[in-house]
Parts: structure tokens; C-alpha cells; sequence
């Protein structure tokens, strides 16, 4: 028999080895529709990660968000530009310097940090008790997370919405919503009634 | 689309369910993941799939830009409301406590209240910046595909 742990384990290992393949496939690939559909499989594997880490809710966010509207938004972006990815001009070795060095900076960083899961960490150790025995006497919500989210940090929740009002804004502004006057797909569907017409003759 | 049969009847089927859960998630969140950003998304989700599927003309016959202008920024408005009356009760910004009688209780309701807000704005604002993409692409023929 597996024990749960060492299936964890097995599970978390496949799901790493998928993230890193699909990341090199994005890198390599010049067809943006393809890098568009494996960006979302990048979510939904990362959505899988949270999941084995027992993070629901940003597991939950991660396959709505990263692999569910912003697929359909980036495909939308694709449809106004280029179907290719055009090839650089320039050679790439000072980009990949700059991404070995932020990388291995990033991953001396992590030596300090305490082991993954340990119960000593300062995480564990300073707010998150606080909050898992406030809660249920202060606010009687079930799930800590929608507590913390909406009413602990409420004035982040509110900067969120924010943003993402701030963002329509400027999405409107810079394309506008032109569904009155659509010259491009009105003729487009004039000649399909026209070709319509045509085959009927 | 309008010869793809299959793709508009799985479309109909799908677009009611799809919208339940939204609601379940929305009010779900505090016993279970979820929220008004997920619940948001996944509101939103059912309406581009209308769109994709029928065209994006028929969405803006369901859903008019001029309501989703007002709907998302209501969305921001009740939340930073349930935070400004506060004030006027003399409590804090975006102190629930003035929602009941008992604070434990009001702390639920203001969670309920801007939840709501934050949904309310994550739906209206994907399908707004769905339909401003969409609009500037002409129709794309069968053909191309």
C-alpha cells in the first residue's frame, strides 16, 4: 500500500515536472494560440499545487481567474494583433543573464527561510493562531479566509475591488466599447448574406 | 454560429447551471471556499459563453452597456458605503459592528454586504472588458477557424 504521504509526494512531483514542461513549451512556442491555451493549462496546474497545499480558496481563484477569464480575454487580445509571435532582433544572452541571476538571487533567498511546513515558522507562530482563535468568537464566519479577506483586511479587499475598477476604466478608455458602430463585423456579415444570397441564386 | 446546433443547445444547457453556482459561491463563502471575486468570474463566465456562442450583439440585447457601466461601479459603491455609513455611526471605517445588535452577528452581515459589492463589480467588469475586446473584432467566419 501507498501511504498518503508518500502519494502526495508523487502527486506534488508530477505536477512540478508539468509546470516546468509547460513553462519551457511557452518559451519555445511562436504560435500564440497555443501559448495562449498552455498559459491556462499553466493555472490549472498551478490551481492543482494549491490544492495539495490545502489552499482552497486561491486554488479556487487561480482556476477561475488565471485558467478560465483570462484564457478568453488573452484569446480576445490574440484576435486584435498577430496569430505569430514575430523573432527578436536582438540576441538573448543579456536577457538570460538577467533571469540566471534573478533566479539564483531568488533562490539564495529561500536558504534563509525556514523549512516548507515547519510549525515553528514565524507565520505560524505570530498572526495566523491569532486569527484562527479570533475568529470564530469575533466574527461566527466558518471559513477564517472569507473573515480575514472581508472583514479583518477589509480595507485591502476594498483596494482590490479598486484595482480592478481602475482597471475597466482604463480598458474602456483606451478601447471604448464599440458595439453600435461595428463597421469591421457589419461588413463582415454583409458579405456572408451577400455570399448567402448568391448560393440561393 | 448559427448552424453550429450542438454548440447552442450544450450552451443552453450549460449557461443555467453555470449561473447557480456562481450564486452558491457567492453566498457560500463563508462556510465554504469562495467568494465574490470566484463568484464574480464564474457569473461572468456564463455570460461570455452567451456571447461566444450567440453572438455578441445578443449579450448587449441581454445585458446593455449602459447597465453594466452603472452595475460595476455600484458594486464599488456598496462596499465602500457599508465602510463611509459606519462612520456616521460613529464606529470606525469599515467597522461592521453597526450592521445588528450584536456585534458577532453584524460582522456576518457586513462580510454578506460587501461580498456582494465585490462580486457584483468582478462580474460586470470581466463581461465589460470582455465586450470591449469583442466589439473590435470583426465576426470571424467559419472558414477561418
Amino acid at each position: 500500500m501507498i501511504s498518503p504521504d508518500t502519494a502526495a509526494i508523487v502527486i506534488d512531483a508530477l505536477l512540478f515536472t508539468f509546470l516546468v514542461i509547460t513553462a519551457l513549451a511557452i518559451v519555445q512556442l511562436r504560435h500564440l494560440f497555443a501559448v495562449v491555451m498552455l498559459a491556462g493549462v499553466f493555472s490549472l496546474l498551478s490551481a492543482g499545487l494549491f490544492v495539495s497545499l490545502d489552499a482552497v480558496d486561491v486554488a479556487f481563484t487561480e482556476a477561475a481567474v488565471g485558467a478560465g477569464i483570462s484564457t478568453v480575454l488573452m484569446l480576445g487580445t490574440m484576435a486584435l494583433t498577430a496569430r505569430e509571435e514575430k523573432k527578436s532582433p536582438h540576441p538573448i544572452f543579456l536577457p538570460l543573464l538577467v533571469c540566471l541571476v534573478t533566479g539564483a538571487a531568488l533562490i539564495y533567498g529561500t536558504l534563509d527561510m525556514p523549512p516548507f511546513g515547519s510549525p515553528d515558522a514565524p507565520v505560524q507562530t505570530h498572526v495566523a493562531p491569532d486569527y484562527i482563535a479570533r475568529t470564530p468568537v469575533e466574527t461566527g464566519v466558518p471559513n477564517i479566509v472569507t473573515a480575514v479577506l472581508a472583514s479583518y483586511r477589509g480595507y485591502d479587499t476594498l483596494g482590490e475591488t479598486t484595482v480592478i475598477f481602475t482597471a475597466v476604466i482604463a480598458v474602456l478608455m483606451l478601447l471604448g466599447w464599440d458595439t453600435k458602430n461595428r463597421s469591421l463585423a457589419r461588413n463582415a456579415r454583409r458579405r456572408e448574406e451577400d455570399r448567402e444570397k448568391g448560393d440561393e441564386a | 454560429m448559427s448552424h453550429h446546433t450542438i454548440l447552442r443547445v450544450v450552451a443552453k444547457f450549460l449557461i443555467p447551471p453555470i449561473i447557480l453556482y456562481a450564486l452558491y459561491v457567492q453566498w457560500h463563502g463563508d462556510y465554504g471556499p469562495g467568494g465574490g471575486f470566484q463568484a464574480g468570474v464564474i457569473f461572468a463566465v456564463a455570460f461570455i459563453l452567451y456571447a461566444l456562442v450567440f453572438g455578441l450583439d445578443a449579450l448587449v440585447r441581454v445585458f446593455p452597456t449602459a447597465v453594466i457601466r452603472i452595475l460595476f461601479s455600484l458594486g464599488v459603491l456598496i462596499y465602500a458605503g457599508t465602510g463611509f455609513v459606519a462612520m456616521f455611526f460613529g464606529k470606525n471605517f469599515l467597522d461592521y459592528s453597526y450592521l445588528g445588535h450584536d456585534p458577532v452577528h453584524a460582522q456576518e452581515w457586513g462580510i454578506l454586504l460587501v461580498e456582494f459589492g465585490v462580486g457584483l463589480t468582478v462580474a460586470t467588469v470581466m463581461i465589460a472588458i470582455f465586450i470591449a475586446f469583442a466589439s473590435r473584432i470583426p465576426s470571424i467566419s467559419d472558414e477561418e477557424w
